[in-house]
């Protein structure tokens, strides 16, 4: 059985079918990313997973069934999840955003360390460390929420368009980081992109989600080299 | 239900035989219960003052006691010190109200939902103490209020209780017709425009200040003209006669019978009137059950819970369903 | 001149007060963006209990602690059952529960100790403290104690892991959730110390109006401006404007203001309330010690 393992997924808003029932798996240690286009279900997927939407058909995480589990649960098993809009906590200060990230966890001593560790990945949010986080920029928002999902030691790791609104530069500094983590860490990440191009760069495996359903799924190279997802979504 | 109803003939043959039962019910009933519907239609009419604002306009006030009590005091002051008639003292007591109803709604404008009701909150709780209010007290008896004799009979034959009756019912009826033009008028609509979505209503062009504080001013006349009627009724005013609960019940009544509505207001004043009398008999019975009034608030909430539309509304969607049952 | 150091004493004391109940109403509106229109009733039941736990003979100190200490699991469990209902509701419907729970509350406690005036202990005795002809001992106290509780609480909040967790689940639910925090959880913890913390107020300001069912009307009220004064975004603010309240609320019934102006100014204190409420409504809605919150639309 997969790390993750999803079958059938529907999802709603409200009365609204977001996801017309997908299938797909993460191995352990392995990167994956969802492509596609706004509205397509991406962000939905992931919310999905953490119990933010309303499904039906089946989520299992390393042998157990997400499915009745409310938010903070599914934390608690070690999946993170960097939002979509990075989900900073504006009036704490960057320490104190990284201290909630680890909020389920006890070892005080680790805590610490760990807070070190996320300062080393990301030398910039030290020199901020007592800064209301709502004062950073974009790109140190961003990395400020990589860095809390980390403080959770996650298993798995959900990263919702980690380069959305982002100068260029910026984006390739935070992707060199998460490729340095994923070397160190081993970290199972599931990825979450418009930007096609370096998310493939990153990725193992890669799925396709056109309004709702999987249409296209395989090693990132393959779907690299397909001649429709290179004019439709890498733009050459 | 969240405009009001266009008339069907049902809906016209329901009224018409209400006022029927309204003009006859004085003559099968002592004087007591008389003056009991008296004050009935004197709190159904400051509660339809309160569905016009928070129902069809979206503006909340927990403070109409405030309102109430302008009209009550300001036709008991024509009274008693400019010697005018009763009768000329309601018109009186409507303009006061009005009047005040609509300075307050200048500053209203600038308060959206929650702090709307904080201010209203706060007018409600420092009424009695303005009323009690040394320097005013050649105008208002301070502490001790003011007596308020019943109009006289305005037709021979009849009693104090069942006149005022009669002219009460007039009123409320008048005022309830004049409710349902208002809402199905183009101020109606832009009334309700504003409610659902204020930014919209201003793109449209509706003149939003104007169309507010009217509102809250036509609002505080009907709350002025039922605290005069339940003055007349009760034949005196005292400050603590309009404390914070009276609003309290007022936005209980409105609620009950169903605050998107105009019949519900008159089933809010009887049950207002009527329903602690009820409950009081049943804490008389058994002791263990709590005061009426807290009966009453837990009843309150599991009514906001399951039936907010109160009352009426549940008549309404009752009616509704059992056309569409018919039709097919 | 000392008397008006004295009304400026008691006006901090009274202040100290207003502060606690809003210091209680802030933390319910950041947590759950209520105002919780019962809040000065559920302080008036506290009270009522504490007075309860004294007819069984129990020391006052012991009555009081034993009545906070029952507010906040009430208050946790009326956020649990009551008010969560209505979490997503409208804004009218909460509003109605809010004076559903105030009807309750103030009904209830006529109903069990009737609606007559009964005096309660200062949990100050008489010679405690500095003898000063300036301000008398409970005032003293009161001033005192209030300072140490609030310390306590902005402790609790700045210092600890579920006061950081409180305040990211007001902040941000969404995100909260997200490292595991159990917002619901939160809520209702913020809704227990409120309670808490208005009983402080209540058995605070029972000594000096007396104990009956009505008594926290006014100084709910008082609580409100000061809140709004201080800046509902704000819990220092609440404080702030809670004492500022306090101190003017003294002054206006100076009685050389009332000979200057040739009428009782102090018959006006509950509208001198209103005033600041609606004036910091319209002029300043954040308050002196509040941010701006803009708000999308």
């Amino acid at each position: 059985m997969a790390f993750l393992e999803v079958k059938g997924l529907k999802a709603f808003y409200r009365q609204v079918e977001a996801l017309h029932g997908i299938d797909f798996e993460i191995e352990e240690g392995s990167i994956m990313t969802v492509l596609g286009a706004n509205g397509a279900g991406k962000t939905t997927t992931l919310r999905a997973i953490c119990r933010m939407v309303r499904t039906e058909g089946s989520i299992v995480f390393d042998g157990k069934d997400l499915t009745g589990m409310p938010t903070e649960k599914v934390v608690q098993l070690g999946i993170a999840h960097v939002p979509e809009g990075r989900g900073t906590f504006v009036r704490q200060s960057v320490e104190e955003n990284l201290q909630l990230g680890a909020y389920t966890r006890n070892d005080k001593k680790e805590i610490e360390a760990d807070i070190e560790r996320v300062y080393e990945y990301f030398p910039r949010l030290r020199e901020r460390q007592k800064q209301q986080a709502g004062t950073l920029s974009g790109g140190e928002q961003q990395m400020l929420a990589i860095g809390r999902a980390l403080m959770l030691r996650p298993r798995l790791m959900l990263l919702d368009e980690p380069s959305f609104g982002l100068a260029p530069l910026i984006v390739k500094e935070i992707y060199e980081i998460m490729k340095r983590i994923r070397e160190q860490e081993g970290t199972t990440m599931l990825l979450v992109e418009q930007n096609a191009n370096i998310a493939l760069n990153l990725a193992d495996h890669a799925y396709l989600l056109e309004t709702g359903d999987v249409v296209m799924s395989g090693e990132s190279h393959v779907i690299r080299d397909d001649e429709n997802v290179r004019k439709s979504y890498l733009g050459y | 239900m969240t405009r009001p109803n266009r008339i069907t003939p049902l809906l016209l043959i329901g009224f018409l035989v209400a006022i029927g039962i309204g003009i006859l019910l004085p003559q099968f009933y002592p004087d007591f219960v008389t003056y009991q519907l008296t004050l009935a239609m004197a709190w159904g009419i400051a509660m339809l003052g309160l569905n016009v604002l928070t129902g069809y306009n979206g503006q909340f006030s927990v403070g109409h006691s405030a309102f109430f009590a302008i009209g009550a005091y300001s036709a008991a002051i024509f009274i008693e010190h400019f010697g005018w008639s009763p009768y000329a003292a309601i018109a009186g007591a409507a303009l006061c109200s009005f009047i005040f109803g609509f300075l307050f709604g200048l500053p209203a404008l600038r308060l959206e939902g929650l702090y709307l009701a904080l201010a209203t909150f706060g007018l409600a709780v420092a009424t009695p103490q303005l009323l009690k209010f040394g320097a005013f007290e050649h105008w208002t008896g301070g502490v001790q209020g003011i007596f308020v004799p019943k109009p006289a009979p305005l037709v021979e034959g009849l009693t104090p209780d069942q006149s005022l009756y009669y002219v009460a019912l007039g009123i409320t009826i008048v005022l309830m017709v004049i409710t349902w033009c208002i809402l199905h008028s183009r101020s109606g609509r832009a009334m309700m425009a504003i409610r659902d979505n204020p930014i919209a209503a201003r793109t449209m062009g509706i003149n939003m200040p104007l169309v507010k504080t009217t509102t809250f001013g036509i609002s505080a006349m009907y709350a002025g003209i039922g605290g005069c009627l339940y003055t007349y009724a009760s034949e005196f005013v005292s400050p603590d006669a309009f404390n914070f609960f009276i609003g309290v019940y007022i936005l209980v009544g409105s609620v009950i019978g169903g605050i998107v509505s105009i019949p519900g207001a008159i089933v809010g004043g009887l049950f207002i009137v009527f329903m602690p009398h009820v409950a009081e008999g049943v804490s008389n019975t058994y002791p263990w059950v709590p005061p009426p009034w807290a009966v009453f608030g837990v009843f309150l909430i599991l009514v906001i819970y399951f039936v907010p539309f109160g009352v009426w509304g549940a008549v309404e969607r009752g009616l509704a369903w059992t056309k569409r049952r018919m039709a097919g | 001149m000392e008397l008006f150091f004295q009304l400026t004493l008691a006006g901090l004391a009274i202040g100290s007060i207003y502060a606690c109940v809003a210091l209680a109403v802030v933390m319910i509106y950041q947590a759950t963006d209520h105002f919780n229109f019962a809040q000065g009733e559920m302080a008036m039941f506290s009270t009522f209990i504490a007075f309860t736990f004294l007819t069984f003979g129990a020391p006052v100190w012991l009555a009081a602690v034993g009545a906070i200490a029952i507010s906040f699991v009430a208050g946790l469990i009326i956020e649990r059952v009551v008010i969560k209902p209505v979490e997503n509701a409208p804004i009218l419907n909460q509003i109605i529960v809010f004076i559903g729970m105030l009807m309750i509350l103030n009904n209830m406690a006529g109903w069990i100790w009737e609606f007559t005036i009964k005096p309660f202990p200062s949990l100050f005795p008489s010679d405690w403290g500095v003898q000063s002809e300036l301000i008398g001992p409970h005032h003293m106290g009161v001033i005192g104690l209030t300072l140490i509780v609030l310390f306590a609480i902005f402790l609790f909040f700045r210092f600890t892991r579920v006061g950081l967790a409180m305040r990211a689940a007001a902040a941000n639910p969404d995100s909260a959730r997200l490292v595991g925090v159990s917002v619901s959880w939160m809520l209702a913890l913020g809704w227990g110390l409120a309670a808490g913390v208005g009983a402080i107020g209540g058995i605070l300001v029972a000594p000096i109006v007396y104990l009956d069912p009505n008594m926290m009307s006014g100084v709910l009220l008082y609580a409100f401006a000061g809140a709004l004064l201080g800046g509902v975004s704000s819990p220092f603010g609440a404080v702030m404007g809670g004492m500022i309240v306090g101190v003017l609320e003294n002054w206006i019934g100076h009685p050389a203001l009332s000979e200057l102006l040739g009428f009782k100014m102090n018959e006006l204190k509950l509208t001198f309330a209103l005033m600041v409420i609606v004036i910091v409504l319209l002029f300043k809605p954040a308050g002196l010690f509040g941010r701006v919150v803009v708000k999308r639309v």
